[in-house]
């Protein structure tokens, strides 16, 4: 929407600077009145980008009622987070959604961030592509600065009602409480009441929406949402009570703050033309080379003096006198140069620890696993994957796994199918890892797995923010961060199996091994006593072998838990006992075991019914 | 055979064996020869199946155990058996290891296959180990005298098979000890009870001065050691009449005459290497205009498997275009088809026939 919203700017500007143009030619021809181009001109007017909106609700998730509810409070939870992490406050967040009548909702929220100044308030609130994300380059959940604006214009639509929000700053300041509309033709705030008032939070901002909603539980409810908020934050506290009076405490289990974001400059590689050319216009700079010095990040003035050589023009160039042939000149230049990757403190990954540390909190599995990958660049902004995988506990064995996709610390429930996460992990061979998988499908297991994209800019398939498109850079370190989580899995499945065997044997032991020395003692006559020793010897034969057994086994399987099949000892020893596992590889013996379970005979070859 | 002495001897010697081994510290281990079709070969000359070189050893291991005591268990059993000269059948084995605590079995083919696997190991035949099948062997009636014993008194006694009646004599589960009085010139092995009902009840058997035996289905060890002795020891042939069909061929016939791959090690004396296949012959479907059915999916398999694994198919060419032709047809035949001419056309006219002409036999 941002960019239609651009768009469109653009053509009002053409018109704009051409006026004389169109004047000039069409007053050549004749008669205004016989020119159908004027007659049209006269219905061609500005449109607001909230009228947009208006008729346009699905590009930012209002698509239907059910969603509708789950955005407005995905929006005013993102700004809540946001804005305590910006302030280095620990977050802690009250939402409530409160059923009014059929079909129409309160929902509340409440933060402990550092609140709102007076002054900003209406324009935060209630003018569509107002705030403070879109023109820096740092991580950040929101990004354009029309989510939160976007659901109270959504609310007024569907119910009439203004947006409330009271916010307190300081607890020396007192707290203001506004009642806000969008004037939807100007895209401006309308105060409908704003007043002072007592409110005995320290700090904080709190905002009531009333709207036409559906409260449903299920795979991409409020419930869920808020759920994966919890485990991709859990530096947070959400407190959290639905339409049925039902509350649930998310808890922080991580005390600390992520590192904070650092803004930074746009890096080269990531500039297209346009952007180019209005950055060259609006500079201050004097010099071409310290514009690009100054403008850019990672760009010193050996990088700035290559690039404007290889642009053929002069580093003393005034940047604003720069056409746009040699701006064209300057992106190829910076093309062929080569620029170190730009700077990752504008990133705030929230760690692989503290990721599993909150899916350990709200998933109740026997294992877990997380990783973190280096940052890595697409299209000139740096990104960040983490990875995190719950195995085994109460999770269901017989379905696909769970898959939890986030982005910039804020879960995705929609478009599943479209996300670059869903393709990297359909993309990785999950056999390898001890799950079952047909080709191009999700893997089935009793798993969950959770992908964190952090970036200064997530590439999102629609202004809903829904799915993360498919760059081949970032689905490659999504695949490297799955594929060591998947190492990880693999070696404690191989652990259990391995535990597994070890007691099974030891049963096997106790219950057997006294009946081959009762049957000896009968074949041979053996007084008790030697029965006594027939039995101690065969079960020191039996731990013998049983610490070959474990010795071998104790030596870590290779990295993908599959070794060639076949490297087993003598064909004698391979007939003797099929279930014997000591000159095996992991992988051969673990299959045969478990095929072989409980029968230990040799299958033999019946073909007929001879008595 | 095995004297019971010997049998237990043979016991005794493997029982040590494995008791020096466990108490010097080493893993004890059984061998046991490989029954199976691919371990068999067959023997033209004394036309039987021989058993092969394969064996499996099976070492004690945590994971053998359960099946090494089960073995071992097993084992004690049949030494009892013997030295008190009792027997007991595969079913009572069975719910004898219920007395095993964990290593009982929990279903007879369990105990079954443990059984057959000791009896491999020593070469035996059950029998000699005290065991005996559920089943008895088989039905005769005609020119017999089967000379048996009294169990309780041991006084010799005489059964005449011509003197059964519409019944019939039944062979015992053990025949070593039975003589024999005959003068009969063939023996009719037959596959149903039906065809064999009607032949009797026509006394088909006075006729023509033989013997009639009724196999119902895959004989058992005891009616082939039966068939065996009459053949061997009165010098009478043994001509097989079963239904037109791959089960007829290849699993009735084959393992009356050759042996089977799961008795491998015995076959030598539990099979009849002297018998001839009368009928119905895939050409005696043609010849006879017999009404068929469609050869099932199963039969087409059973063929195939013949040609691929069964060397008794593999030794005889006649056989293989017998089975081929069958397999062109897609038809088979059952004996009882023959009413379509007339309920007796069977002893009327089929039997003098195929009597009258060698040729039309199968090897």
């Amino acid at each position: 929407m941002a960019e239609k919203a651009k768009k469109e700017e653009k053509n009002r500007n053409k018109n704009n600077l051409f006026p004389e143009n169109s004047s000039g030619s069409n007053g050549g021809n004749g008669q205004n009145g016989d020119i159908i181009a004027f007659e049209l001109a006269k219905k061609q007017q500005e449109i607001s980008i909230a009228e947009f909106f208006e008729k346009n609700r699905h590009l930012l998730g209002f698509d239907n009622k059910r969603k509708a509810l789950l955005t407005a409070i995905k929006e005013a939870a993102d700004n809540s987070l946001d804005a305590c992490e910006e302030a280095g406050i620990l977050p802690e967040v009250h939402v409530e959604i409160i059923e009014m009548s059929e079909e129409k909702f309160r929902i509340s929220v409440m933060d402990n961030g550092p609140g709102i100044v007076k002054e900003q308030i209406p324009k935060i609130f209630a003018k569509l592509l107002y705030g403070s994300k879109f023109h820096t380059l740092k991580q950040a959940r929101g990004q354009q600065g029309i989510g939160i604006s976007a659901a109270a214009l959504y609310g007024q639509l569907t119910t009439g009602r203004p947006i409330r929000i009271i916010s307190k700053i300081s607890p020396n300041y007192p707290a203001y409480y506004y009642e806000l509309q969008i004037d939807t033709s100007r895209n401006a705030p309308e105060i409908i009441k704003q007043e002072e008032r007592e409110w005995d939070a320290a700090h904080g901002t709190k905002i009531e929406i009333d709207l036409e909603a559906i409260y449903q539980k299920g795979d991409q409810s409020v419930d869920e949402y808020l759920k994966e908020t919890a485990i991709i934050n859990p530096h947070a506290t959400l407190i959290y009570t639905n339409s049925k009076a039902e509350q649930f405490i998310f808890a922080r289990v991580v005390n600390e703050l992520p590192p904070q974001a650092k803004e930074i400059k746009p890096h080269p590689y990531g500039v297209e033309l346009g952007y180019l050319i209005k950055m060259l216009r609006n500079c201050e700079e004097r010099t071409l080379q310290s514009f690009l010095t100054r403008e850019f990040s990672r760009v010193g003035a050996g990088t700035a003096k290559e690039i404007c050589e290889k642009a053929a023009l002069l580093p003393n160039t005034k940047p604003q006198a720069i056409e746009r042939n040699q701006a064209e000149k300057l992106i190829s230049a910076i093309r062929q140069t080569k620029i170190i990757a730009p700077p990752t403190d504008c990133l705030s990954p929230i760690g692989a620890k503290n990721l599993e540390n909150g899916l350990r909190k709200e998933i109740n599995a026997e294992f877990y696993t997380s990783t973190a990958r280096p940052p890595s660049v697409y299209r000139g902004k740096p990104f960040i994957i983490e990875c995190a995988i719950a195995y085994g506990g109460k999770l269901k064995s017989d379905k696909a796994v769970t898959i939890m996709r986030f982005a910039n610390k804020v879960p995705l429930l929609y478009q599943q199918g479209a996300c670059a996460t869903t393709k990297a992990i359909t993309t990785t061979n999950w056999k390898a890892y001890g799950l079952s998988q047909s080709s191009g499908a999700l893997p089935v297991g009793p798993c969950v797995i959770a992908l964190h994209l952090a970036s200064v800019w997530a590439p999102f398939t629609s202004e809903a923010k829904e799915a993360i498109a498919h760059y081949p850079e970032i689905i490659k370190e999504m695949k490297l961060a799955l594929q060591e989580c998947g190492r990880e899995l693999t070696r404690y499945v191989n652990k259990k199996y391995r535990v597994n065997d070890a007691i099974k044997k030891k049963s096997y032991i106790e219950k057997y091994l006294p009946h081959i020395a009762i049957a000896l003692k009968e074949l041979l006559s053996l007084s008790e006593a030697d029965e006594k020793k027939l039995e101690e010897a065969i079960k020191e034969i039996l731990e013998k072998t049983r610490q070959i057994e474990s010795l071998s086994e104790g030596e870590e399987a290779p990295d993908d838990g599959r070794a060639p099949l076949g490297i087993s000892g003598s064909v004698e020893e391979e007939l003797e006992d099929v279930g014997k596992p000591e000159e095996d590889s992991e992988g051969h013996k673990r299959k045969k075991g478990r095929k072989r379970q409980g029968e230990m005979d040799e299958s033999e070859e019946f073909e007929d019914n001879d008595l | 055979m095995m004297m019971n002495e010997e049998m237990l001897k043979k016991i005794r010697e493997l029982s040590e064996g494995l008791y020096n081994k466990i108490m010097h510290r080493s893993k004890p281990q059984l061998s046991i020869p490989v029954r199976a079709l691919s371990n068999v070969e067959y023997n033209k000359q004394d036309g039987y199946f021989e058993i092969g070189p394969d064996k499996k050893t099976r070492a004690l291991t945590v994971n053998t155990s359960k099946t090494f005591a089960q073995t071992l268990r097993m084992l004690a059993l049949s030494k009892n058996l013997v030295e008190t000269d009792d027997i007991a059948t595969k079913r009572e084995a069975y719910y004898v290891s219920k007395n095993w605590g964990d290593a009982r079995f929990l279903e007879q083919p369990e105990s079954d296959m443990v059984m057959d696997d000791i009896e491999a190991m020593f070469m035996v035949n059950r029998e000699q180990l005290g065991f005996i099948p559920e089943e008895k062997g088989g039905d005769v009636s005609g020119r017999l005298i089967v000379i048996d014993a009294d169990p309780e008194t041991g006084k010799e006694i005489r059964i005449d098979c011509t003197k059964m009646g519409t019944g019939a004599y039944s062979i015992p589960s053990s025949v070593e000890h039975l003589k024999f009085d005959t003068n009969a010139e063939f023996i009719l092995a037959i596959e149903t009870a039906g065809m064999y009902q009607r032949l009797v009840k026509h006394a088909y058997w006075k006729k023509s001065n033989s013997i009639l035996i009724s196999l119902g289905g895959v004989p058992t060890r005891a009616c082939r050691r039966f068939i065996r002795r009459l053949s061997d020891e009165m010098k009478i042939p043994v001509y097989v009449f079963t239904d037109g069909d791959p089960y007829g061929y290849l699993n009735i016939y084959r393992t009356l005459k050759v042996g089977s791959g799961n008795a491998a090690h015995i076959n030598k004396y539990f099979c009849v290497p002297k018998a001839k296949y009368f009928g119905i012959t895939p050409q005696d479907i043609i010849d006879y205009k017999l009404p068929t059915h469609p050869l099932k999916d199963i039969d087409i398999k059973r063929v195939r498997d013949g040609f691929k694994n069964d060397p008794f198919v593999k030794a005889y060419p006649e056989w293989q275009k017998a089975l081929n032709q069958l397999v062109s047809m897609k038809k088979r035949a059952e004996q009882q088809a023959l009413a379509q001419h007339g309920l007796n056309f069977v002893i009327t006219d089929y039997l003098p026939d195929k009597l009258a002409n060698p040729k039309t036999w199968l090897p």
